[in-house]
C-alpha cells in the first residue's frame, strides 16, 4: 500500500522527522486561505497522486502569494497529471498539499528498503539530490552508498558518521542528520515499512535538515497490525476493478490487452500472460483465482473480467491440484451460462478429475473450446480473436 | 537416493486442527509420509485423526523422536511457529503460510543464524520426494520417481513441469518449491548444490519468477560448479513494472528484477532457457536422451 506525501509526512512527524507546514486542500479558495496562513514568502502547491515524478508533468508549483498560489491550484486540481510513472490518461487531481517554502542550501537522496539478497535493510544514499537515483547509478555508480543495517541491532551511529562523511557534511551537519537516518529507521521498523525513499532530502541555508518529498509503501502482508496505516488507503487511486477483485480475495491486476485471464496460482498466472504474448496477442489482465476456487470464485473471477470492455475473449487455465476440474468445470460452465458470455472461451484443464471436467464442458452446450495444454490454449485463442 | 526428504523423514504439523493443516496432513498421510504429531497450545494429550497432539513442537519432537516439522499456521503467528521449530534444533522446517509479513521474515532469517534447522517457504508448495514422502500441499498424484530434481518459486507452475515430465515418462528424484516471498529460506543455489551431489539427480529444471535477483546468482553459481545439465524458465515477461504480481517477491524495480536480464544471467550461465513454460518436459527430455 502506498501513502500520499502528506500522509507520509504526518507519520513521519510522529516520529520526530523534519518535515515543513503544510495542509491539504480540496478547492482553489482552501489553497489561497492556506498560502496566506503558511508564513512563508514563498509556499509550493503539490498534487496529491500515487506517481512520482509530478513536478515533470505540471504537479508541483512555486507561489509566491496567496493570489499565485490559489491560481496554480485552479489548473492543478482536477488536471490528469501525466508523470513518466503514469499511463497515458494520467491520473486525476483530488487535492493538492500546500507547503512551506524553505532556502535550499543543499540536496540529497536517501532510501531504506528491505535487500532481499542480504535479508537485511538497507540503506542508500546519494549527494545527488532531487534526481533519479537510476539515472545517477547507472552513470555515476560512485555518487551512491549502500549500507547493510545488521537487524539485531539496528542502525548505529558510527553508520550515520559514514553517512555523513559521504554526502560532504561537517561534524555540526552530520549530528543532524544521524537523528533523522535513526528516527527513519524506527519508523521503518514500527510501521512494516517495506520501502521509504526521501527525495531529496534538505540541507537548508540556516543548517537544518527537511524532508521535501518522501515516497512511502506499506507491507501489505503487515496491514492486519496497523489499523492506522490501513485507513489511510486511498481508494480513488486504485482501479476499481483491482479493488473489487481484493474485496473478493482474487488477486488481479488491469493490464492493456484483449486477452482476459483466470488462472490458479501466481507463477501459472504470469506464465500464461507471457505464452499469450508469444503468440502476438496481449493479456487484458493478471488474475489469479488461489488455490481454494469455488464455483462462487470463478463465477465473480468472470464478472470482473468481463467488465473489462477491452476483452475480447477470455483463457481459463486451471492446473486441478488440490481444486477438483470438475469443481472449476462446473463453475466455468455456470459463470458462462449466467453472464451470458459472447466473447470466445478457451478452457485449459489439467490435473485431478480433469477427464470429468472436459465431459462437464463438452455437455454444456457452451461453445467452450476445451483444450489439454497450455501451449495449444494459446494457440487458439490467438486464433479466435482474430476470427472474432 | 534423492534431497533433503526420504522414506525416513517424520513430520510434524504445526497448525494441524485448522482447515488447511488438517486436510493437508490427511493427504500427506495417505500418501505414505510419516506424520507423526500435532502441534497446538493446549491441545496436548489429545488425538487428531489418529495422530498425537503436543503443547509444543519440542513436547513432539521429544515424544514421536520427528525430525521436521510443515506450518499452516496463520500469518500474524507464523514467523513466531518458525522460530519454534528452529529452537527445537529440527533438521527442517517447511513453512507453507502465504503473506508474512517481510520485517517477521528478517527475523526469523537472524534468528536462524548459526542453528541448524533448514528452512523452506514461507509461501510456497512444500517438497516431495515422489514414492517416498510429500511433505505440503502438492498433488501427489501427478509425481512420479525417477532422476529429474525440480526447484521452483511457483507452485501450481511447478506442478505443470511435473506433470509435463510424468506425461513424458519422466520421474523426478525431487520437488522444491522455495516460495514466492521477498524472504525465504532454502533458496535456488542450496537445491542446485544437493541436485548436484545427489547421485540419483540426472539434470534440473529451476523455475524462476521475475523479482530480486536469486536466479542471476543461481545462474553464475551453476556457471562456477554445476555439472549436470540445468533446464531454466521465468515466469513474468510479460509483467508491467512496479506491479506485484501476486506473489509478493514478484516485482520488477525500475530496471532490476526483469525477466529479460534472468534469461540473459541463464543463458550466459549454461543453462538450456525455454521461453515457453510448455516446453520444460520436452527440452529435459532432448537433453537426457541426447
Amino acid at each position: 500500500m502506498n501513502l500520499h506525501e502528506y500522509q507520509a509526512k504526518a507519520v513521519m512527524a510522529r516520529f520526530g522527522l523534519p518535515i515543513l507546514k503544510g495542509k491539504l486542500c480540496y478547492t482553489p479558495k482552501e489553497v489561497q486561505a492556506a498560502a496566506d496562513n503558511i508564513g512563508t514568502s514563498v509556499c509550493v502547491i503539490k498534487a496529491q497522486v500515487h506517481a512520482g515524478g509530478r513536478g515533470k508533468g505540471g504537479g508541483v508549483k512555486l507561489a509566491k502569494s496567496s493570489e499565485e498560489a490559489k491560481s496554480h491550484a485552479e489548473k492543478i486540481l482536477g488536471m490528469h497529471l501525466i508523470t513518466p510513472q503514469t499511463d497515458k490518461k494520467g491520473k486525476l487531481v483530488r487535492k493538492v498539499y500546500v507547503e512551506a517554502g524553505c532556502d535550499i542550501a543543499k540536496e540529497f537522496y536517501l532510501s531504506f528498503l528491505v535487500d532481499r539478497a542480504n535479508a537485511c535493510i538497507s540503506l542508500v544514499a546519494s549527494p545527488e539530490g532531487g534526481m533519479d537515483i537510476e539515472e545517477v547509478a547507472a552513470h555515476h555508480p560512485e555518487k551512491i552508498l549502500t549500507l547493510r543495517i545488521n537487524p539485531k541491532v539496528g542502525i548505529q551511529l558510527f553508520e550515520c558518521t559514514i553517512v555523513g562523511f559521504f554526502l560532504g557534511l561537517d561534524l555540526e551537519s552530520i549530528k543532524k542528520l544521524s537523528k533523522v537516518l535513526v528516527s527513519c529507521y524506527s519508523m521503518f521498523m514500527s510501521k512494516d515499512l517495506s520501502l521509504l525513499e526521501i527525495n531529496p532530502l534538505v540541507l537548508t541555508k540556516q543548517g537544518d535538515f527537511v524532508i521535501l518529498d518522501a515516497k512511502c509503501t506499506i507491507d501489505n502482508n503487515a496491514l492486519f497490525r496497523h489499523p492506522d496505516l490501513r485507513e489511510l488507503n486511498d481508494y480513488d487511486e486504485e482501479d476499481e476493478r483491482e479493488l473489487k477483485a481484493s474485496r473478493l480475495g482474487l488477486s488481479y491486476i488491469a493490464l492493456d490487452g484483449n486477452i482476459g485471464c483466470m488462472v490458479n496460482g501466481a507463477g501459472l498466472a504470469m506464465a500464461t500472460m507471457d505464452i499469450i504474448k508469444s503468440y502476438g496477442e496481449t493479456p487484458a489482465n493478471f488474475l489469479d483465482v488461489g488455490g481454494g476456487a469455488t464455483r462462487e470464485r470463478v463465477t465473480e473471477a468472470f464478472k470482473i473480467i468481463l467488465s473489462d470492455p477491452k476483452v475480447q475473449a477470455i483463457l481459463v487455465n486451471i492446473f486441478g491440484g488440490i481444486m477438483r476440474c470438475d469443481v472449476i468445470a462446473t463453475g466455468v460452465v455456470e459463470a458462462a451460462k449466467e453472464l451470458a458470455v459472447k466473447v470466445p472461451l478457451v478452457v485449459r484443464l489439467q490435473g485431478t478429475n480433469v477427464d470429468l471436467g472436459k465431459k462437464i464442458l463438452s455437455e454444456s452446450g457452451l461453445k467452450i473450446i476445451s483444450v489439454s495444454t497450455m501451449d495449444e490454449a494459446a494457440k487458439k485463442i490467438s486464433e479466435a480473436v482474430r476470427k472474432h | 537416493m534423492s534431497i533433503i526428504v526420504n522414506k525416513n523423514t517424520k513430520v510434524i504439523t504445526q497448525g494441524m486442527t485448522g482447515k488447511t493443516g488438517s486436510f493437508h496432513t490427511r493427504a500427506c498421510k495417505e500418501y505414505g509420509t510419516k506424520m507423526v504429531a500435532g502441534v497446538g497450545p493446549g491441545k496436548g494429550g489429545e488425538i487428531f485423526e489418529g495422530i498425537p497432539l503436543f503443547n509444543t513442537v519440542l513436547d513432539a519432537k521429544e515424544a514421536t523422536d520427528a525430525n521436521t516439522s510443515v506450518i499452516y499456521v496463520p500469518p500474524p503467528f507464523a514467523a513466531d511457529a518458525i522460530m519454534e521449530a528452529v529452537s527445537a534444533d529440527l533438521d527442517l522446517v517447511v513453512c507453507i503460510t502465504e503473506g508474512i509479513p517481510v520485517l517477521d521474515m528478517l527475523k526469523v532469517k537472524a534468528f536462524m543464524e548459526g542453528r541448524k534447522t533448514r528452512l523452506i517457504g514461507p509461501n510456497c508448495p512444500g517438497v516431495i520426494t515422489p514414492g517416498e514422502c510429500k511433505i505440503g500441499i502438492m498433488p501427489g498424484h501427478i509425481h512420479k520417481p525417477g532422476r529429474i530434481g525440480v526447484v521452483s518459486r511457483s507452485g501450481t507452475l511447478t506442478y505443470e513441469a511435473v506433470f509435463q515430465l510424468t506425461e513424458l515418462g519422466i520421474g523426478q528424484s525431487s520437488c522444491i518449491g522455495i516460495g514466492g516471498d521477498p524472504l525465504n529460506g532454502t533458496n535456488f543455489i542450496d537445491c542446485l548444490k544437493l541436485f548436484n551431489e545427489d547421485n540419483d539427480t540426472d539434470a534440473v529444471i529451476m523455475i524462476g519468477e521475475i523479482g530480486g535477483s536469486a536466479e542471476e546468482e543461481a545462474a553464475y553459481w551453476v556457471k562456477a560448479n554445476m555439472k549436470k545439465p540445468v533446464v531454466g524458465f521465468i515466469a513474468g515477461s510479460s509483467a508491467p513494472k512496479g506491479r506485484t504480481m501476486g506473489h509478493a517477491g514478484a516485482i520488477v524495480s525500475g530496471s532490476a528484477g526483469t525477466a529479460e536480464g534472468k534469461f540473459e544471467a541463464m543463458e550466459k550461465s549454461g543453462i538450456y532457457t525455454v521461453h515457453s513454460p510448455a516446453d520444460l518436459g520436452k527440452k529435459i527430455k532432448e537433453i537426457i536422451e541426447k
